[in-house]
């Protein structure tokens, strides 16, 4: 006769469970099932999607009642336990007792409701199960439905990103700094608000509330810090705790959960436990992947076999489409622990490894986690990773030595390895591509579009092209920066970015300089990338500069050197006028001359007196115009509508407002504007890197024009209507040219690289990526944005800038 | 010549920058002095033989110095112009001692190198 199972809970445990019972031995066991839900085991993890719409609940459905009925499963569906009799062996049920022989717990958890005020109004949901899901899906009929989500973890976020995409309105409540911190660092965490914040999620972190309001129903959730979010419905989602007051109440052991063995028995070895109701080995799971671990040793364990679940590493992905994050293990920073992190800024790419005694035990992805599952196998594995170190972050492709050597490590790769991040062309496509007559990079290009966008990938194309074209292609061999190292520009840039080369030396260590400290070609570039993309944390080289740019004045071929002081936007007036005369007459500058760039030039000043005239000038409000500088050089403006009878707009006011926003800013070549006040263009606006003409609807924005050793107009990048807007784009639009460009690469050749398209996408259309820009751009302006005449007009500097000694008077013998 | 008085006190170590340099003017012109990343001290003609440049505001590295006016690359140690360009600068004995910069008295004689 067959043995007598009681499982209670119809969750997903006790559905693997019982399928590797049967699957084993279909007599065994005449198995009655009770659940709480009125329906059988369905994969709750899926919930999202059907909250979002993506699925129906009928395709989440694990075991349907052909399943239960073909395998002699007694259903109790709706039926909640409320007592066991362990000296009776019977489980008691609102419709009576079942007897058993063995019992199977799976109570799996329950959400933890904070103890707020209102927490029990109508509209304060959970999200754990079906009817939860269909509660929420009731109030997103109604257009313009508020919901507050408390809880920016993996439930709450689904929950949000969910609701959202039913056409709420949804704003997340986090009380710690950042999204999802038991499973992401800042960085990722960071990221990942970013992406919700792009799709219309309002995100607040650290936020604590305090309290929900309403009348009978939710009508707001107030914060702690007295903010009042407006809302109808207020998912909870902030955590979870193990379902066992069943258990406990019959006198089974507990602590955090129902405490098991590694058999899966309680202290009753006739009743086992799985799922997230247990407690194993001082760990209660909150994924399913280790319970269905459990879940397969409580049924062979059944089934009369000793086997045994020796816990388990989780790993975690967000289910929230478009949005690719992973994290693994134990991520945070110590002593003893080493990270290797890349980044891919633009991509919103970012990879990090924990490493201790060379092994891997944390793993936190966002952007593309492609290999995710790789480094979670070396994680359980305990596998010792020294000897791949090196490339261990680029994942599989490259892994197994195969590092030196480029061709290799692309060879390795699969066909849908991501080649062209920007308009994502994997290796297949472009093969395919080749395959078709494609024999040359444009020809790739046009067909494939990979390497169109920010060109970033065009080595990594035309290695897929040599390998598929073997002899008849050969890679045009890049050209590094100079004879210090075998890497391009553009290779150093994404090394100091990615592995987060934050010192000269740190880049020359990193990337294998084979000189002991570079040279005049490497060290000024090195210098400008370092500070442009680490504005607080690297310190400026002035001995990597160029005599200029670290003396802060030009030098002129007799050694002497010019004095350049600002004026914003080539307005000046009588003071200024003034002790700019008078510094002339009394440190005896030769030629006073005025500039291409609408101000005047003190050329001939002795490098001992350039102190003591800034001083002069600074006295009066002069600041440096940083005519030597990468840097921003002149705003030109005309009258514009003050005084001119064909003034549109403000041209002279914007002009101002560009000079007094930008100056100081580092760039990788100089940078000019202009403004003009009407289409006639009295300030050459058109042939700037970035010009704007005034219209009477708004300004035209131009960039990427020249005057120079090539002359070329500007290109359109934007019209808009409002001043501000102008502004911003302007701002976005340097903030990419410094990101992104080559050393000494003016915006008109980078944008010649890059493709107006691709930068119009991103500083005009893509109005959140323009805001980022702006807030990247102004930050590096805190650092930078200091009149470097005020910082050195002392008597420090006055001595450096002096000879170390005067041997004049000294006796040859 | 006594060994005490070849040198020429020019001041401390500590006033040239790490890869950078300072003059000391002459009757016969300035003379760069420059402290290299390992702190070792060379003495040079601060004119570059091409159009006068002056090699002390020139970037610093390794042993050698970069003109500012036009890039010439000049080897600190010979004072011989690199690669392509032909030319060669002074250059005169310097050395450190007890954190001070000492230079060759015989740079004071137009003429010796
Ligand atoms: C002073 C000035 C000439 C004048 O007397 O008007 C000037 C003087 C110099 N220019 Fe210029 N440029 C001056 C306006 C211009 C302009 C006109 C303009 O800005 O409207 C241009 C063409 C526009 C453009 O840049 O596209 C101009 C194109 C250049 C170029 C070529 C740049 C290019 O990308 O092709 C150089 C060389 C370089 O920067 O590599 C250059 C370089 C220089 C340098 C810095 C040469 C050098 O490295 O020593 C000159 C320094 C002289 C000194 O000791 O002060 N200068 N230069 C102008 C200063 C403007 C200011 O107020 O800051
Ligand atoms: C929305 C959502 C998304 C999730 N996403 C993921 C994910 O992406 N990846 C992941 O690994 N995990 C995810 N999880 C967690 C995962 O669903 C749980 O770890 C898993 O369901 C736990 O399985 P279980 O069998 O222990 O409990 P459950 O699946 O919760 O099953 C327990 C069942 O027991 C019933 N029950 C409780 N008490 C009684 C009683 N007295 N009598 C009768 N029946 C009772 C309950 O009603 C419930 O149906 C998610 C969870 C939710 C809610
Ligand atoms: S055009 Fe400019 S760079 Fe040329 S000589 Fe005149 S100022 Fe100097
Ligand atoms: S003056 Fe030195 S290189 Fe021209």
């Amino acid at each position: 006769m067959a043995l007598k199972l009681v499982v209670i809970g119809a969750g997903m445990a006790s559905g693997r469970a019982m399928e590797h019972l049967i699957e084993a031995n279909d007599e065994l066991y005449d198995i009655t099932l009770f659940g709480a839900e009125p329906r059988g085991n369905y994969n709750r993890i899926m919930l999202s999607p059907v909250l979002s719409g993506e699925k129906s609940y009928e395709e989440i459905v694990t075991h349907d009642a052909a399943w239960y009925e073909a395998h002699g499963v007694a259903c109790r569906f709706g039926e909640r336990v409320t007592a066991i009799d362990r000296m009776r062996k019977v489980v008691i049920s609102e419709k009576g007792e079942t007897p058993y022989d063995r019992l199977l717990i799976a109570t799996g958890s329950a959400p933890f409701i904070i103890p707020v005020p209102g927490r029990d109004l109508d509209g304060v949901l959970a999200y754990r199960d079906l009817g939860d899901v269909n509660r929420m899906l009731g109030y997103a009929s109604k257009p313009g439905t508020k919901a507050v989500v408390i809880g920016g973890g993996l439930l709450g976020l689904e929950a949000a990103a969910g609701l959202k995409a039913r056409g709420m309105e949804v704003t997340v409540v986090h009380l710690m700094g950042h999204l999802m911190e038991r499973q992401l660092d800042a960085s990722a965490g960071y990221l990942l608000q970013r992406e919700l914040e792009r799709r219309g999620i309002h995100v607040i972190c650290g936020a604590n509330t305090r309290e929900i309001r309403g009348e009978g129903k939710v009508e707001a959730v107030l914060l702690e810090d007295g903010r009042v979010l407006e809302a109808d419905v207020v998912v909870m989602a902030v955590g979870i705790r193990p379902n066992f007051g069943l258990a406990q109440s019959c006198g089974l052991k507990y602590n955090r959960g129902l405490l098991v063995n590694d058999e899966m028995k309680t202290d009753d070895p006739e009743v086992f436990a799985i799922g997230e109701c247990v407690e194993h080995r001082g760990v209660c799971y909150g994924l399913v992947a280790p319970l269905y671990d459990m879940a397969r040793v409580a049924a062979r364990n059944l089934l009369g076999f000793h086997e045994t679940f020796e816990g388990a590493e989780t790993s975690t992905k967000l289910k929230v489409t478009g949005v690719d994050l992973f994290s693994a293990g134990d991520f945070a920073e110590g002593e003893g622990r080493e990270e290797i992190v890349y980044r891919d800024a633009m991509r919103g790419i970012y990879k990090r490894l924990v490493i201790e005694s060379d092994r891997i035990i944390g793993v936190v992805m966002y952007g593309d986690t492609a290999d995710g599952g790789w480094f979670f196998q070396k994680l359980k594995d305990r596998e010792d990773i020294s000897a791949i170190r090196d490339t261990l972050i680029f994942g599989p492709a490259y892994a197994g030595g195969a590092a030196l050597d480029p061709m290799a490590a692309v060879a390795a790769l699969p066909d849908d390895a991501d080649i062209c991040g920007c308009n994502g062309v994997c290796k297949g496509k472009i093969v395919a591509a080749i395959r078709g007559g494609a024999e040359t990079l444009e020809a790739v290009r046009a067909v494939t579009k990979a390497s169109a966008s920010c060109g970033s990938c065009t080595g990594l194309v035309e290695q897929v092209m040599a390998l598929t074209l073997g002899d008849g292609f050969s890679v045009p061999s890049a050209k590094p920066i100079c004879g210090c190292t075998d890497l391009t520009h553009e290779d150093v840039r994404r090394l100091i970015k990615s592995r987060e080369l934050k010192s000269m030396p740190a880049v020359w260590q990193t990337c294998g300089w084979k000189t002991s400290c570079g040279c005049h070609v490497c060290r000024p570039a090195l210098n400008y990338y370092l500070l442009a993309d680490w504005p607080e944390e690297y310190h400026d080289d002035p001995q990597s500069r160029f005599v200029n740019e670290r003396n802060h004045a030009n030098i002129q071929k007799d050694g002497t050197f010019s004095v350049v002081p600002r004026m914003w936007g080539g307005l000046t007036n009588p003071r200024e006028l003034r002790a700019i005369a008078d510094a002339a007459e009394k440190y005896n500058v030769p030629t006073v001359k005025v500039t291409g760039g609408q101000r005047l030039d003190l050329l001939g000043v002795r490098k001992e007196d350039l102190p003591a005239i800034w001083a002069d000038l600074n006295a009066a409000g002069l600041v440096s115009g940083h005519a030597y500088a990468k840097g921003l050089r002149t705003v030109k403006t005309c009258v514009g509508t003050d005084h001119c009878r064909f003034g549109t707009q403000d041209s002279t006011g914007l002009g101002v407002a560009l000079e007094k926003r930008m100056w100081g800013a580092w760039t990788p070549h100089k940078v000019k504007m202009a403004v003009s006040g009407c289409p006639r263009n009295c300030a050459e606006a058109t042939c700037k890197d970035v010009g704007v003409v005034c219209v009477d609807a708004g300004f035209e924005v131009g960039v990427a024009g020249a005057a120079g050793m090539d002359v070329k107009a500007t290109e359109p990048l934007a019209k808009v209507a409002g001043e501000d807007e102008a502004l911003e784009i302007i701002v976005a639009f340097v903030q990419l040219y410094r990101e992104n460009a080559r050393y000494l690469d003016r915006p008109y050749k980078w944008v010649a690289k890059v493709g107006m398209d691709w930068v119009r996408e991103r500083v005009v259309d893509d109005v959140e990526h323009r805001r980022e820009l702006v807030r990247r751009f102004d930050l590096s302006q805190k650092v930078f944005q200091k009149d470097p005449w005020a910082e050195r007009a002392t008597p420090a500097t006055e001595r450096a800038y002096a000879p170390l000694a005067d041997l004049t008077q000294e006796a040859a013998e | 010549m006594i060994a005490q008085h070849r040198w020429i006190d020019i001041g401390p170590l500590a006033e040239i920058p790490v890869r950078g340099a300072r003059v000391v003017k002459t009757r016969f012109g300035c003379v760069a002095v420059f402290r290299t990343a390992t702190d070792e001290v060379f003495a040079t003609s601060n004119a570059c033989p091409h159009k006068g440049g002056p090699l002390s505001e020139g970037i610093v590295h390794g042993r050698k110095v970069t003109c500012p006016l036009h890039n010439w690359v000049f080897d600190l140690e010979t004072g011989e112009a690199e690669g392509a360009d032909e030319g060669r600068i002074e250059t005169f004995a310097a050395r450190i001692d007890d954190g001070r910069v000492l230079l060759d008295r015989a740079l004071l004689v137009k003429g010796v190198a």
